[in-house]
């Protein structure tokens, strides 16, 4: 049975449609990604799933259960971390554990139990007399997650949850979401960022209330048409205009100190290359690159302004 | 006149006895986009609190324009931009209000914010949100205005503190572009960003652990260095690495 099940969800707001039709399940032991563009509906879709926002339309089942005729049900059972979560900053570490365990009205001995598993999981252990004020970026928001987990939800809700926090921390962070699948958690969160994506067991791309595409990364990433080469350039900003002139802008992307350009029947590797030696020195080598989900991403919303 | 935009020398800042800023030295040129990456808590909001004039350093030299931090921060802040993750601008006032806002704020008369806001206006294809609340803007759009906003008077140095957080890849390389295109008119960009695909735009990067500066270099040749495809992979190598030191 899955963890979360969405049936045609549907949220409209005036004339705006936030989210459109989409269905899809999360499966104990599961985490599904939602990537996609500001405002293509991520956290609208999250916001119905927790309960929180009323659907305009479709069907949401928790655990097999009618979400919407069982809210008390959802609220008890599922973890959501908002994208701006509130600690108490003038609260410890540990009192911010205790008041989500009294929150759910978990029994002492078990919050007890719980918060020195959660303490292992964050390696938060040391700074639980901390107030929470005073903890760094990455630390406050493993600390967000552990309250939410306090009253051992078997379906966790994550938005945005490595928002401006660095690689190592992010790093970290999704080490405990690995720990939480092996437990069969259930997992929904959304990201920015690819490489996290790249981690998920399923990747929904979101884009005007759409889903354009739900998929395990590697079956998502086999969808890209054509080949993708990369092209370093000494200065990106200057070449991509100019490829861009030359090509059309839906073919060639930035991508740091390169420019990754997508091949297929009307553009070969010959002709790329006939274009790019009317511009001798300014570029090296072409070299054959794998398409990632950021390549993938772009090339679908490029193709949805078409 | 300083040949740098940014020019530091052993600067440190302590808090008690906590040493946030550690002897950090390192040059920025005039029209360079200089990324700072750091874990969370490795000093880079302290360094850069003092660079915009807004901390006095415990010790050591740091001059911004040519300025120096120590006598001359209030006639830095005239010549920075600043902007950050938690941008403001005012949601309920429209797109022209806020511009006509910061051009206050930064000592504009009538006929310059006039011409200001055409400028920009047309530069970010606001014509036809002009007079919307800002609020119905979407985030990557707001972003790019906030950044406007930010170099209403015309700075030279640009500060971006985590510019582009929880933005996504189209709206983030439409933010890059324009950082380029200022940039190319000789500002100088120092940013900060946790994303590592990003730092790949900028000239130069400079590191930081726990207060030091532990690496500055080109990114193509940091990870030609390391031996790594990404600098995604270079970061988390010499965070992990010096750290366990």
């Amino acid at each position: 049975m899955a963890a979360i099940e969405v049936e045609m969800l549907r949220k409209q707001y005036g004339n705006l449609l936030a989210v459109d039709n989409i269905s899809f399940e999360v499966s104990p032991g599961e985490i599904v990604g939602l990537i996609g563009p500001d405002g293509a509906g991520k956290t609208s879709t999250m916001r119905m799933i927790v309960t929180l926002l009323p659907p305009s339309g479709g069907q949401i089942h928790f655990q097999g259960k009618d979400a919407l005729r069982d809210m008390s049900l959802v609220r008890a059972n599922i973890g959501y971390m908002p994208q701006r979560f509130s600690l108490y900053q003038d609260l410890t570490v540990e009192q911010n554990l205790r008041f989500f365990g009294d929150l759910f009205d978990i029994p002492p001995g078990e919050q007890k139990k719980q918060m020195e598993k959660l303490y292992a999981f964050s390696r938060l252990g040391p700074f639980k007399q901390r107030l929470a004020a005073q903890l760094s970026g990455g630390m406050k928001q493993k600390l967000a997650l552990s309250c939410m987990l306090m009253h051992h939800p078997r379906v966790i809700v994550l938005d945005e949850p490595t928002f401006g926090v660095d690689p190592v921390s992010r790093h970290e962070f999704w080490e405990i979401l690995h720990e939480l699948r092996k437990e069969g958690v259930a997992i929904l969160v959304s990201t920015a960022y690819m490489d996290e994506a790249m981690q998920c067991d399923r990747v929904g791309l979101m884009y005007k209330g759409r889903m354009l595409a739900m998929d395990t990364p590697q079956k998502l990433l086999s969808t890209f048409p054509g080949e993708l080469v990369r092209l370093p350039v000494r200065q990106p900003e200057k070449e991509y205009a100019w490829l861009c002139e030359k090509l059309g802008d839906d073919r060639v992307q930035l991508f740091g100190d390169g420019l990754h350009i997508k091949l297929d029947d009307a553009l070969g590797r010959q002709a790329l290359a006939d274009v790019l030696a009317d511009r001798p020195g300014t570029t090296g080598a072409l070299q054959q690159i794998k398409p990632g989900l950021e390549d993938l991403f772009l090339y679908l919303l490029e193709e949805q302004h078409e | 006149m300083n040949e740098f935009a940014v020019s530091v020398k052993d600067l440190t800042r302590t808090f008690g006895d906590f040493t946030a800023v550690d002897h950090i030295s390192f040059n920025v040129a005039r029209g360079e986009i200089f990324g700072f990456l750091g874990a969370n808590g490795a000093g880079k909001t302290t360094t850069i609190r003092m660079l915009c004039g807004l901390l006095m350093p415990s010790s050591g030299m740091a001059r911004v324009a040519g300025l120096d931090v120590y006598s001359a921060y209030e006639q830095i802040k005239q010549r920075i931009g600043y902007m950050s993750q938690k941008f403001s601008l005012y949601e309920d006032l429209t797109v022209r209000e806020n511009i006509e806002f910061y051009g206050g704020i930064y000592g504009l008369n009538r006929r310059q914010i006039r011409q200001k806001t055409a400028e920009l206006v047309q530069y970010l294809g606001l014509e036809k949100q002009v007079d919307q609340l800002t609020r119905s803007l979407p985030l990557g759009w707001k972003q790019r205005m906030a950044l406007s906003a930010a170099i209403l008077h015309d700075p030279d140095i640009i500060f971006l503190d985590e510019p582009t957080s929880g933005v996504d890849p189209v709206s983030r390389r439409n933010f890059w572009l324009l950082i380029y295109e200022l940039a190319d008119r000789g500002k100088t960009i120092f940013v900060t960003t946790h994303y590592m695909d990003e730092a790949e735009y900028c000239h130069r990067l400079s590191i930081m652990k726990d207060g030091r500066i532990v690496e500055l270099d080109e990114p193509r040749r940091l990870k030609e260095r390391y031996g790594r495809e990404t600098m995604q992979e270079v970061f988390m190598e010499i965070v992990n690495r010096k750290g366990e030191q």
